[in-house]
């Protein structure tokens, strides 16, 4: 009459120690040294922390922040309000609203159409940068700058002042700034 | 009769320098434990107040002064104040019999650094450190509240269940020396050789000393035995109605015992102000610098058992209850009385 035994299905099955304790194992004192081995040893490995204020944790180049509204190099707007960002926003977290470019914008606007209104509920964006693919503009890029918190609502609700990128013409020193080159 | 005033004034003097030793160390014992319990656990500690958190101990000083001062109602507020008082007071007193050092030559006199060499130093100390439960007991007791009074239950039934093999262990060791004086302890023990290195007590008494530390570690409440301040169980142990500088006086009392415990196990077993190595009989026209040396010699150990304290502390979880006291009257007991008769026969043998 043989004892079943249930199959092992991965070998890596093991059989746990019952046997009573040895002498040496009850007066617990050489497995203590050897656990006060373990934790000395840990004085000597290398700590994971990383002094947060003194030094930064380098961002990955794929890091999707806050938004910009580009300018183009005589620091007029690239957008057009066309609205494929909205459109392409899985969040639904951008409107706009269009307007015509009248005589004599030319140095503000690129485009005959531009955005009067254009707002980001930070709240309910994901950062998934799917505007910034959806843009044939290239009007709108995520940047390196995690969004900030804040108090209230409305706060997280981003106008296109809040937006735009300073004018490489008239604000140099913001724009270098903002580009990370200052 | 006449009064050796100056005499009393150093001996005042001696007292403050040692009490204040004793809460600066105690301090830095706090700012230690920190640090050490991040380097095991590969986390840097405190290191936003000064150069590696070193006013880290002030900030939780003065903090702890800030803070308000709540008597419960339903508590008895004699007592509720008299327990700190007399946990602080028996941490401090232990240290009046403990030679920290050689003599040194002050304007002409010599002066022993001890504040009391009396010749029952050994027997002193137990009374004193007895007397550190009542603080426990009575703060425990007071609070009012069923977790303070279990807790405070625990830790007086634990330090009288380990003082009685730490008083084994040590009976031991005055067989040996056949004085009470912890001064007389620390001159037997330097005359051995290698500098006094083949003179300590702990070559001749290792069984002795283990004992010894396991039952300092229980009187001193640390891990393992921490049962009395068993947060996942009791809350925040005996001194959970306490607040402020009260609190603060409960935890300084557990750190000063720390240092006093491992003064005294430096005394007794490691040799005192003895510096290995080195025959200070030889070098007796060293004078004040002997002194030091000596100092140096007994604090250096004394840190490493601070070490060996906060160690531990982050290596071996707390004991069960019953294993507690399994340890305490099963094993160390029987073991300490076996290493008392065992030492008495080959003491006997040797002096036939």
């Amino acid at each position: 009459m043989g004892e079943k035994i249930m199959q092992s299905l991965t070998n890596r099955a093991k059989q746990v120690d019952r046997k009573p304790m040895s002498f040496v194992e009850r007066l617990y004192l050489w497995n203590i040294l050897k656990g006060m081995f373990i934790t000395f040893s840990h004085i000597f490995k290398k700590r994971p922390t990383i002094n947060y204020p003194e030094k930064e944790r380098p961002f990955s180049p794929v890091f999707r922040g806050l938004h910009v509204l580009n300018r183009d190099e005589e620091g007029r707007e690239r957008c057009t309000a066309c609205g494929l960002c909205a459109l392409a926003c899985p969040a639904e977290a951008i409107t706009m609203e269009a307007a015509e470019r009248k005589n004599g914008e030319e140095h503000l606007y690129r485009e005959e159409k531009y955005a009067a209104k254009y707002e980001i509920n930070m709240l309910r964006c994901i950062f998934c940068g799917l505007c910034e693919e959806a843009c044939p503009k290239d009007a709108i890029y995520l940047s390196e700058t995690p969004a900030p918190a804040n108090f209230t609502r409305e706060s997280f609700i981003y106008k296109k002042e809040d937006l735009l990128i300073p004018n490489p013409k008239t604000e140099t020193d913001d724009f270098k700034k903002a580009k990370g080159l200052a | 009769m006449s009064i050796d005033w100056i005499l009393v004034l150093e001996k005042f003097l001696l007292i403050a320098v040692v009490v204040t030793a004793s809460l600066v160390i105690a301090m830095y014992e706090t700012w230690g434990e920190r640090k050490i319990a991040a380097i095991l656990q590969d986390r840097r500690g405190p290191n936003r107040a000064g150069p590696m958190g070193l006013f880290q101990p002030l900030a939780d000083g003065l903090k702890l002064f800030m803070k308000e001062e709540i008597i419960p109602n339903s508590s008895n507020k004699f007592l509720f104040i008299l327990g700190p008082c007399l946990a602080m007071m028996a941490a401090m007193m232990t240290s009046a019999v403990i030679p920290f050092g050689g003599t040194i030559e002050v304007f002409g006199r010599t002066v022993a650094l001890q504040i009391a060499d009396v010749n029952i130093g050994v027997l002193y100390i137990f009374a004193v450190v007895s007397l550190g439960v009542y603080g426990i007991m009575i703060g425990g007791w007071a609070s009012n509240n069923k977790f303070s009074l279990m807790a405070a239950l625990r830790a007086a039934s634990q330090a009288i269940s380990y003082e009685l093999a730490m008083g084994l262990s040590l009976i031991a060791l005055l067989f040996m020396s056949g004085s009470l004086s912890m001064r007389e302890i620390v001159t037997q023990q330097m005359a051995g050789g290698w500098g006094g290195l083949l003179g300590w007590n702990v070559i001749y008494q290792p069984l002795g000393f283990l004992i010894f530390l396991v039952a300092a570690f229980a009187e001193c409440n640390r891990t393992p035995f921490d049962l009395p301040e068993a947060e996942n169980e009791l809350n925040f142990g005996y001194h959970q109605e306490y607040s402020s500088m009260k609190l603060g006086f409960y935890l300084f009392a557990e750190y000063i015992n720390m240092f006093i415990s491992s003064v005294v196990m430096a005394t007794l077993f490691f040799g005192g102000y003895d510096m290995p190595f080195f025959d200070e009989a030889a070098h007796a026209d060293w004078g004040n610098w002997l002194a030091l040396i000596g100092i140096v010699a007994l604090m250096a150990k004394v840190v490493f058992f601070i070490f060996l304290f906060m160690w531990v502390r982050w290596t071996i979880p707390r004991f069960r209850y019953d294993q507690l006291m399994n340890l305490g009257w099963k094993k160390m007991v029987p073991l300490a009385l076996a290493n008392m008769l065992i030492t008495g026969a080959v003491v006997l043998w040797l002096n036939s």
